[in-house]
């Protein structure tokens, strides 16, 4: 670990004051789940570690006019007993699939959707792209965990958000702050991501000085339903190696909208829009589930070891939208 | 007076020896007092961090350690390795630098000028035309040699197999395979060494050893020691599995800095290179072809292995193939592949995990092409086995029926393929195994003091699986003492010399040398007895810490030491060979109940049988404890354990504990233990049993995967890739 200043600021303005210093060669720390690796393994290397965890303003989950906030500190544990978030069950299923209690205790909802690839290349030491004498070591290495979608470009790692796919399903925004003292911008979640072109560039929107302090999730109508379904090996701390989250609204059994979003399969959250699409005025059987499946990963591009992930994301799914309508066999919970 | 002979004696007289006891350092440990050689903190101590290689092969074209050395708080350097050196793996150790803190330990590795030439590397294991075709000149005796990186080993044929296999009436033939592993000890090696003067030793190492009385005369070579200048010391260790038994490299750095710094110096590998180059388990791939009558009676066995176990250029031991079974007419060839990945050591039943893995699936597929029962097919060629295991062909039976009974295999029975109708399917599967586990030489003293206290020391360890409690008990049983009222020394090459920990040879020799002589000083102690209270001395027991005769209490333990006149009685007992208190080989059988998704590819372990015969048992929690370990570290290798190389890099990418993946409790299912232990297993005295439960778990569950599905996943760890990479293939 290479040395670093620390900073505890109380203030969101003294958040920004503190991460905006050293050209913004700064990190953020509420958890600290990822950020601890990633600083042991010299992986990254800020001048200065901004502990957010004594900003009040990010604690706590709150109701609001239009619906709710979550703050940047909130562990899964908290949001786990939020009586503010039982409609969004898929989110809670996420948490409920973070097998660790370790990481269910320490782990935040924001941090998450913030953490940095798991690609072993990257944590490795060579770089986000993972480039070699300008070759992609992911394309010709051993590539069993990385992109199926969005891979054409040279990042092929995939995106390591678990609650990202529930929230872009939910229509979630971020509030992003900096790097002016002013300055505060609610960002569609969907939006928030990003596929590097090159090693400097991150895996997110986010500037230098900046960062996000909340996570909003609209209200949730009684006619809707979420399910989230992580393809999971482990019983144990793990990550899945294929996921999918749904959110429908259902009127009279005929699905109205839809969102699915797939997890772990592109370096980014994946939204399938054409899936989504083939479901709306269907009912949710063993066959559409099956049909919007197949549609959902007919575009995948597997890469040389993981063709296997295209069968997972379809499992993953036909399992998350049976799930949100109460028809999943509880074994395959 | 009646000859005097050490035995184990009637197995429903103990009060103590063959029943469940928990360990006696339990709290101890649980509570964080035992002090591990990782925990080994005197003040002054300096700690370690280490440079490594991170490429597949190397040269080191520059090393420059001098200004690591100007770093505030950077007291030594040790150089493994010189400037124009080869690294031979990635992993391999370059420099350990000693500093006040790790933290500065690892700012003066990082201030280290080092610059690598990388070299082509090799490190495709399982890839044999590949391994072939690569090609490297090599120098010996100034000649040049063009050399590939495959090597043919074994090629051994018995009989007439190709006439077998045209007179067979059915054959089959298959691919299976087994990736290498690491020992992922939790407590990784190292070893913290101090110089002292005046009295006593001149170096003092804690070493995480499974060979306490072993490894002092490595030191003392080194350093130009006698061997009486160096004390080891290794009270607990956390996990060795075979990588543990000698100095060490690193153990040397940790010495000679200590001794240029003349500062207590803790070395320790990080997790990392504890994973890359203190050693791993070596692969296997294997074609087979068996023929077999349509009764399931194999005729005939063909197989060709290959696989790695890193810069040796072996694999595993193709004169053990195929194992356990043995058939008239057999081919057995292996190919050893030299790679650049880092070098193997034992591991838990060195070759025969795998070797299992490579007979049993293969005989399990056969069962499956004769559609039968492939319970039926095991014991159909039960009587077809290799010499050390045909000594125990009705043992096999037995256990295999007993297992069966307990797994209730015949009513959960269905043909391979026919696993149920959804996407989760489910199986049943089995393997066999055997094993040595016989004593070797050792002594041990042990002490009565005259006030009734009563010790013993010896120069052998306990790895964590109950050492210390069975020679208490054995001692304890023996004097006919509480067990609270004995006291165990070990873990000190002061002692006796005693054992190494591996082979399972550790409860056979500790216990056979305490039970002789614990079993003397009683009879001393009984000769002062009879004379003082004037009973026949072949008259008297020990029991409830009195001395007995004819039924009768003559006096207590401590009324008898009292006539030891004031001077402790010492006695030395010689580990047993042959002398009935310890014995040798082992049969066992283990079967899985597992269910495969096969929308998803995972696996979930619902039951395992494991039914393991052992000899006469010391202490069953501790022996139930060696099982359970070794059935979950058989279904790590089974679901998701391996070592993974980057064949570009030529990197061992995994070597974490996130990506190394290991099963958690959730993740083992439930676990049936059967300690086969008739009377004729306590008689022939004692047997180890470390290994032998490792041996079979990972073949029972892929054949419980491939009963399940009707598809054989060939190559281990079943990963959910490799399952629904398997069953595409299947498809197509």
């Amino acid at each position: 670990m290479n040395p670093f200043e620390y900073a505890r600021p109380t203030t969101e303005a003294e958040a920004i004051d503190f991460l905006n210093d050293h050209g913004g060669q700064t990190a953020v720390l509420s958890g600290g789940t990822d950020l601890m690796n990633l600083l042991k393994r010299d992986v990254v290397q800020p001048q200065r570690v901004v502990d957010i965890k004594h900003v009040s303003s990010m604690n706590g989950i709150q109701r609001v006019d239009d619906g709710v906030l979550i703050g940047a500190n909130v562990t899964l544990d908290q949001a786990l007993a939020a009586h503010e978030l039982v409609e969004y069950q898929s989110l809670l299923q996420v948490i409920d699939g973070h097998r660790s209690i370790q990481m269910q205790g320490m782990g935040t909802l924001v941090g998450d959707l913030c953490q940095m690839p798991s690609c072993w290349y990257f944590r490795n030491g060579y770089g986000l792209l993972a480039l070699k004498d300008g070759a992609s070591l992911v394309e010709q290495g051993d590539n069993r965990y990385h992109a199926i979608f969005g891979n054409s470009g040279p990042a092929k790692f995939v995106s390591a958000s678990r609650f990202a796919p529930g929230f872009i399903a939910w229509e979630a925004k971020v509030r992003v702050i900096g790097p002016q003292p002013t300055q505060e911008e609610f960002v569609p979640l969907e939006y928030f991501f990003a596929t590097p072109k090159t090693n400097t560039q991150g895996v997110t929107i986010l500037k230098p000085g900046q960062l996000v302090t909340h996570v909003w999730l609209p209200i949730a109508k009684p006619t809707m339903k979420s399910a989230a379904y992580e393809v999971l090996e482990s019983n144990g701390l793990d990550r899945p190696q294929a996921a999918a989250s749904v959110c429908l609204n259902v009127q009279s059994d005929i699905v109205r909208e839809a969102r699915i979003v797939l997890g772990h399969v592109a370096p980014t959250p994946w939204i399938a829009h054409e899936a989504a699409r083939a479901l709306v005025g269907h009912k949710v059987t063993e066959d559409t589930v099956s049909h919007v499946a197949d549609i959902a990963v007919s575009r995948a591009t597997p890469l040389s070891m993981n063709d296997y992930k295209v069968q997972m994301t379809r499992a993953a799914v036909k399992r998350a939208l049976l799930r949100a309508v109460d028809q999943l066999d509880p074994e395959l919970v | 007076m009646a000859e005097r002979k050490v035995t184990w004696g009637p197995r429903d007289k103990h009060t103590l020896i063959g029943k469940s006891i928990q360990r006696i350092d339990g709290v101890e440990k649980a509570s964080g007092f035992a002090k591990y050689t990782n925990d080994i903190n005197p003040p002054g101590t300096l700690f370690c961090k280490l440079l490594v290689c991170k490429h597949g092969k190397a040269r080191i074209k520059k090393l420059n350690v001098e200004a690591a050395k100007k770093v505030p708080g950077v007291h030594g350097v040790y150089l493994f390795k010189n400037e124009g050196d080869t690294c031979n793996w990635d992993g391999d150790i370059v420099a350990a630098v000693a500093a006040e803190r790790s933290q500065v330990a690892q700012d003066g590795v990082r201030a280290i000028e080092v610059v690598f030439e990388e070299l082509k590397h090799f490190v495709d294991e399982d890839d044999l035309a590949a391994a072939t075709a690569f090609k490297e000149t090599v120098e010996t005796d100034g000649k040049k040699e063009e050399v590939s990186r495959a090597k043919d080993l074994v090629d051994r044929t018995v009989g007439d197999p190709d006439a077998a296999l045209k007179a067979a009436e059915v054959v089959h033939e298959g691919y299976y395979g087994i990736n290498t592993i690491s020992h992922m000890c939790l407590e990784p090696h190292g070893s913290h060494a101090h110089w002292q003067t005046g009295e006593g030793p001149k170096l003092v190492v804690h070493h995480s050893t499974q060979n306490v009385s072993g490894t002092g005369g490595q030191f003392a070579t080194k350093f130009g020691l006698d061997a009486a200048d160096v004390r080891i010391i290794c009270n607990y260790i956390g996990g060795g599995f075979g990588s543990k038994f000698a100095a060490d490299e690193w153990g040397w750095a940790a010495a000679q800095l200590a001794k240029e710094t003349g500062r207590p110096v803790r070395l320790m590998l990080d997790r990392a290179t504890e994973l890359k180059t203190p050693g791993t388990r070596p692969s296997g791939y294997a074609k087979v072809t068996i023929g077999a009558k349509k009764d399931g009676t194999i005729t005939v066995w063909k197989s060709h292995h290959w696989g790695t176990d890193g810069p040796q250029g072996g694999t595993i031991d193709g004169n053990q193939m195929p194992y356990v079974f043995d058939f008239e007419n057999k081919v057995v060839k292996s190919t050893g592949i030299k790679t650049d990945c880092g070098p193997n050591r034992a591991w838990r039943a060195p070759h025969h995990p795998q070797l299992c893995v490579v007979t049993d699936c293969a005989i399990d597929d056969l069962a499956a092409k004769l559609k039968m029962d492939s319970k039926e097919v095991f014991l159909k060629n039960i009587k077809q086995l290799d010499k050390v295991a045909a000594q125990n062909s009705d043992l096999y039976v037995a256990e295999i029926n007993r297992a069966a009974e307990l797994m209730d295999w015949k009513a959960k029975w269905h043909p391979h393929g026919e696993g149920g109708k959804g996407s989760v399917k489910r199986g049943l599967g089995l393997a066999i195994n055997r094993w040595g586990g016989g004593a070797v030489k050792g002594t041990c003293m042990v002490k009565v003091h005259p006030d009734g206290g009563a010790e013993v020391f010896l120069g052998s360890q306990d790895l964590g699986t109950g050492t210390r409690t069975v020679i208490a008990q054995v001692l304890a049983e023996t004097f006919g003492l509480a067990l609270n009222k004995v006291k165990v020394n070990l873990g000190s090459n002061a002692y006796p010399a005693a054992n190494p920990s591996g082979g399972s040879i550790t409860v056979g020799s500790v216990t056979g040398s305490t039970r002789r002589a614990a079993s003397e000083a009683l009879w001393k102690i009984s000769d002062l007895v009879a004379e003082k209270y004037k009973v026949a001395a072949d008259s008297i027991e020990a029991g409830d810490g009195k001395l007995w005769s004819g039924g009768k209490a003559v006096c207590t333990w401590q009324e008898a030491c009292r006539l030891l006149d004031n001077r402790a009685l010492e006695v030395m007992g010689e580990s047993p060979v042959k002398d009935g208190l310890t014995s040798v080989l082992v049969g066992g059988c283990q079967m899985a109940d597992v269910s495969v998704d096969t929308d998803t590819g995972i696996i979930r372990i619902h039951k395992m049988v494991a039914v393991q015969d052992c000899g006469t048992i010391i202490n069953e929690m501790t022996a139930k404890s060696q099982i359970y370990g070794g059935v979950i570290m058989g279904i790590a290798s089974a679901l998701s354990e391996e070592r993974i190389m980057d064949n570009t890099t030529g990197r061992y990418i995994n070597a974490d504990l996130d990506t190394y993946r290991l099963p958690r409790i959730g993740d083992i299912g439930e676990i049936v233990i059967d300690l086969w232990q008739p009377d004729s297993e306590y008689n022939r005295g004692v047997v180890g049993l470390g290994e032998p439960p490792v041996i079979p778990t990972a073949a029972a569950i892929a054949n419980a995967v491939a009963n399940a599905t009707g598809v054989r996943v060939p190559v281990l760890p079943m990963t959910p890739k490799r399952v629904l990479d398997a069953l595409k293939g299947a498809r197509a």
